[in-house]
């Protein structure tokens, strides 16, 4: 369906020469310095924020017709987050871009070092549909901070925002150095063709991997922010009134679970399971009322792929007889209401893919302390949660199991947090952004020595003599003492 | 499973148990390393010698004595760098800590190189013990002596069940990729860093790449020709010290203005004598080629009739002993293989230019290389190689010693490659940085739906930092 609106549009066509073009263009214009100032840069970020204030309005409504996303997730998720990160940026740049200095030992003495951070380049970065303004943003605001040129793909999943985005930010930001390309599977391929500094993608582990395999052939780095299932382990002693609310929040008030942090199924013990989907229940009632699939509070699926490959999730044999919560579908709409299912196998389908949407298996254990070596089996999550007010069970948590990130006694939150960095691990991805950490996936941090013409130690030139190597054993342990009596020529035994 | 792929799973086993984990295991290893060092000098350099021909100063200095101070260094700062950091967390999130918390990525994998064989192979393996992976190491066939000397001494001096060295050939290298890994550390050339990123798309391993490349010196017209002598002297140093020009970090060529080249070429003429004697035939303190093939191909980068017009010094080559001598050039063509490849042996091309300034449009039109030296006592020229150019790293009125430095990063980029390592950036290369938050269960309900004005208002006022407005709305008093 979509295809054929873009092939109906000539304007359009995207080919391999306009990728060439439009990369050597970037590379001039990157090569001038520009985009290396200070000034440019802060003027930049000045005019993204300006635009997401500016142009609100329109956000919303391109939302709407993505993904139905309710207004308010619309500002908190996408508009504000944007905002915020403009903010952090503008508020630490300076700092940042100011060289950092660096311990010269004794060895190179005299001798000054520091470490200069500098933009890598021309770079490409790859969204996503489901924070289609968001997840394009967040990084290029980060490439811009780091005196990038850079080139945004919006993915056409989420057409209204990607049109937008190709419209207003040319309107706000340098265009000669900051594109926008639209398109589908064969524009990004024509674009994965050209030679970039940095890719930074986010999205699927498939994609992922022709992403890095195209990375590979110029020797681009890469950053992969991908997803994987996110666990949320409920301890019985916790605050189940909270802890409710705050697993439905991040699950379905976050596009209805199609979120890459969205917890993906709960652990939690047998016997506190039933109280637990009781209070489930309750909490999306609250939330959305006796007929979710009405509500205005929800998004809808994002289109019939990925609508059918929810219900074909929900219709597997192994688990269609689990659901103990919703369950009712819409296909005119493209909705499925909020569905809890209990004790699904380990091996259906459910429970080996990224569910990516608003159904949320509960898997029972004897003891909560089994649920670490059930997450420790799968491959690494983007996030891991927990629920508990166990001191000692959240130590041991933190300890043992490894994901992205991990947020105790709250979901999804982590990432509203610029100063810690936010990224997968194994299966989740590589690399890490936001805040400052947006600024390093996009510089290159040169080493720089400062020194004289000054203090020679011979030692370090042949011809090699058993003095020689006594100076250098001395400096490299940094025995001052010895050195002292190696220099003297007073051997140590 | 083959019999690799059992050994590999064992290590994993290790990992997963959780023992590699402990601060003291960590710290025991590399103790283990420094022992090895400090028992096994002797025969490292013996290996040296036999792989490379390296006089056993030159071993010490460049491979034994580096690793050992990077292993101190490591220990000494292993507590602090394994306690991961608090951070800020703004009020929107409110009552809640924030902590990034270092992690072992579980098993890794590090590719070494022949021209340094220990310190390329222990270097990263210090930051993966640090980091607290279980490892295994592929020594380069090409030393072969160092390759089995590490294979026979790691598994004496460090824990088997968590290290492994596997020796062999590009077949072995190719057999390790098809595993899964949590990390691939790789040095060598960028042909062979193409072949392991694509391997690593299989499983979306990160990996680290420490290519070459031709890393430029630039010469400044010095007014001191004692200056100029120390800069011939550390020229020198810097193109054949390290293992004889094989070393990604040696000086490739030499950009010098037109009126101060012959001042440099005599200079460079005596020092060379000074340092390695006066009878190429007979040159000590230097080491060889490494193997027929890489002799063959320096030959013919100095065999092409324009380029070796154009040799001032040295030049002689002997195919029995794949001996070549110090030889430098003057202006050979650029676009001859010997200014377009790494030459990576003791060639050495001199370029000249009218303006020294004019050296950084000649390097910002080639690949990035990973290291560039400038000798120039001209402050406005320092800083423009910094800010107009791009490189691994940049360092004045030296070369090489860069290397030896913990606090700064040792990487390249682009073609050079990515990733860094030494010191504290070993331990975060080996390193995820896991974000933790942590919060209590005091509750505002303006975060949940049904969504209204009033909840909208709210979001609004915490988001544009305007607490006045907060508290109003918090006290009823705003709608």
């Amino acid at each position: 369906m979509k295809t054929t609106e873009l092939d109906q549009n000539p304007v359009r066509e995207f080919d391999a020469q306009a990728a060439s073009f439009l990369v050597r263009d970037l590379r001039r214009v990157y090569a001038s310095g520009k985009t290396r100032d200070y000034g440019w840069r802060v003027s930049q970020l000045r005019m993204v924020e300006k635009m997401a204030t500016d142009c609100e309005k329109e956000i919303y409504e391109a939302l709407r017709l993505d993904l139905n996303k309710p207004e308010i997730e619309s500002f908190v998720h996408e508009i504000s987050l944007t905002k915020a990160s403009c903010q952090t940026m503008l508020k630490e740049l300076k700092h940042w871009m100011a060289p950092q200095k660096a311990k010269a030992p004794l060895t190179v003495f005299p001798a000054s070092a520091e470490i200069v951070s500098e933009p890598l380049g021309v770079v490409l970065v790859i969204s996503t549909w489901n924070y289609p303004l968001l997840l394009s943003l967040d990084p290029v605001i980060g490439a811009i901070a780091a005196g990038n040129a850079v080139v945004l793909k919006p993915s056409e999943v989420a057409p209204a925002t990607s049109t937008l985005l190709a419209r207003i930010l040319p309107r706000y930001v340098d265009s000669s150095a900051v594109r926008v390309v639209e398109g589908s599977v064969s524009a990004t391929s024509l674009l994965l063709d050209q030679q970039w500094d940095k890719i930074f993608y986010t999205g699927n582990a498939t994609i992922g991997q022709i992403v890095m395999s195209a990375a590979a052939k110029h020797l681009t780095p890469v950053v992969l922010e991908l997803g994987g299932k996110s666990p949320v382990v409920v301890d019985p002693n916790t605050n189940l009134e909270v802890t409710v609310k705050r697993i439905a929040s991040g699950k379905w008030g976050c596009n209805n679970g199609q979120t890459c942090v969205s917890p993906d199924y709960i652990i939690t013990t047998k016997s506190f399971a039933p109280k637990l989907i009781e209070a489930l229940k309750q909490t999306l009632e609250n939330f959305y009322g006796n007929d979710p699939l009405n509500s205005k509070d929800l998004s809808r699926i994002v289109n019939l792929k990925h609508y059918n490959r929810l219900t074909r999730l929900l219709d597997d044999d192994k688990v269609c007889d689990k659901i103990v919560h919703g369950g009712q579908k819409d296909e005119k709409r493209l909705s499925i209401s909020p569905t809890i299912l209990l004790d699904v196998p380990l091996d259906s389908l459910i429970m080996k893919e990224e569910i990516f949407g608003p159904l949320l298996p509960i898997i029972t254990v004897d003891d909560i302390e089994e649920s670490f070596d059930l997450i420790s089996s799968r491959s690494k999550p983007l996030a891991a949660y927990l629920f508990t007010m166990n001191k000692k069970l959240e130590q041991e948590f933190i300890g043992t199991i490894s994901a992205g990130g991990m947020l105790i006694n709250d979901t999804a939150l982590h990432l509203t947090v610029h100063s810690l960095p936010f990224g997968g691990v194994g299966g989740s991805g590589m690399g890490n952004y936001h805040g400052k950490f947006s600024f390093d996936a996009f510089s290159h941090k040169k080493a720089v020595l400062h020194r004289g013409f000054a203090g020679d130690a011979s030692a370090r030139y042949p011809p090699f003599t058993p003095k020689k190597k006594a100076i250098l054993k001395a400096l490299v342990i940094g025995d001052l003492f010895g050195l002292i009596l190696a220099l003297l020529g007073w051997p140590r035994t | 499973m083959g019999e690799l792929q059992e050994r590999v799973a064992e290590l994993r086993e290790t990992f997963r148990s959780g023992k590699t984990k402990h601060a003291a295991w960590r710290k025991s290893q590399l103790q283990a390393i420094l022992k090895l060092l400090e028992e096994e000098d002797g025969e490292i350099c013996k290996a040296l010698e036999e792989d490379l021909g390296k006089h056993p100063v030159e071993s010490y200095r460049d491979e034994v004595g580096i690793l050992a101070k990077s292993v101190k260094h490591c220990l000494q700062n292993l507590d602090k760098w394994m306690a991961g950091k608090k951070v800020d967390v703004p009020l929107v999130a409110f009552p809640t800590t924030g902590q990034i918390v270092p992690e072992p990525l579980g098993v890794v994998l590090i590719f070494s190189s022949w021209n340094f064989p220990f310190g390329v192979a222990l270097e990263p393996l210090i930051g993966a013990i640090a980091a607290g992976n279980a490892v295994v190491l592929k020594p380069s066939e090409l030393a072969p002596a160092s390759s089995s000397l590490l294979s026979h001494l790691i598994p004496i001096y460090l824990d088997n069940k968590a290290m492994l060295v596997i020796e062999g050939g590009p077949e072995i290298g190719q057999e390790l990729l098809e595993s899964k890994w949590d990390k691939i550390f790789f040095t060598g050339s960028a042909r062979i860093g193409r072949i392991v990123m694509a391997a690593a798309v299989k499983h979306l391993t990160p990996v680290t790449l420490e290519l070459g490349g031709k890393c430029p010196a630039l010469l400044d017209t010095l007014d001191s020709l004692d200056d100029a002598k120390v800069a011939a002297k550390r020229i020198v140093g810097g193109k054949w010290g390290p293992c004889s020009g094989q070393a990604c970090i040696a000086i490739d060529y030499v950009i010098v203005e037109e009126k101060f080249v012959s001042t440099l070429v005599d200079f460079l003429r005596q020092t060379i004598k000074k340092f390695y004697g006066d009878n190429p035939k007979e040159l000590k303190h230097i080491a060889k080629i490494v193997n027929k093939k890489c002799y063959m191909r320096l030959k013919d980068l100095l065999h092409d009739p324009d380029v070796e017009a154009s040799i001032v010094h040295g030049g002689s080559v002997d195919d029995e002993k794949l001996f070549i001598e110090p030889t430098i050039l003057l202006n050979p063509p650029l676009d001859a293989n010997i200014m377009t490849e790494e030459i990576f042996g003791p060639l050495l091309p001199i370029i000249t230019v009218k303006n020294i300034q004019d050296s950084i449009v000649f390097i910002n039109s080639r690949p990035k290389p990973l290291a560039i030296y400038v000798f120039t006592k001209d402050e406005h020229f320092k800083d423009r190689v910094i800010k107009e150019t791009t490189s691994g790293s940049v360092t004045f009125n030296d070369a090489l010693v860069q290397f030896a430095l913990d606090t700064l990063p040792f990487g390249g980029v682009g073609e050079s490659g990515f990733g860094r390592y030494h010191g504290k950036f070993s331990f975060d290369t080996f390193s995820h940085e896991k974000a933790i938050l942590r919060r209590n269960f005091t509750e505002i309900n303006f975060r949940y739906p049904p969504w209204n004005d009033l909840k909208l208002q709210f979001i609004r006022a915490v988001y544009n930092f305007d607490y006045m407005r907060l508290i109003l709305l918090v006290l009823g008093l705003k709608r």
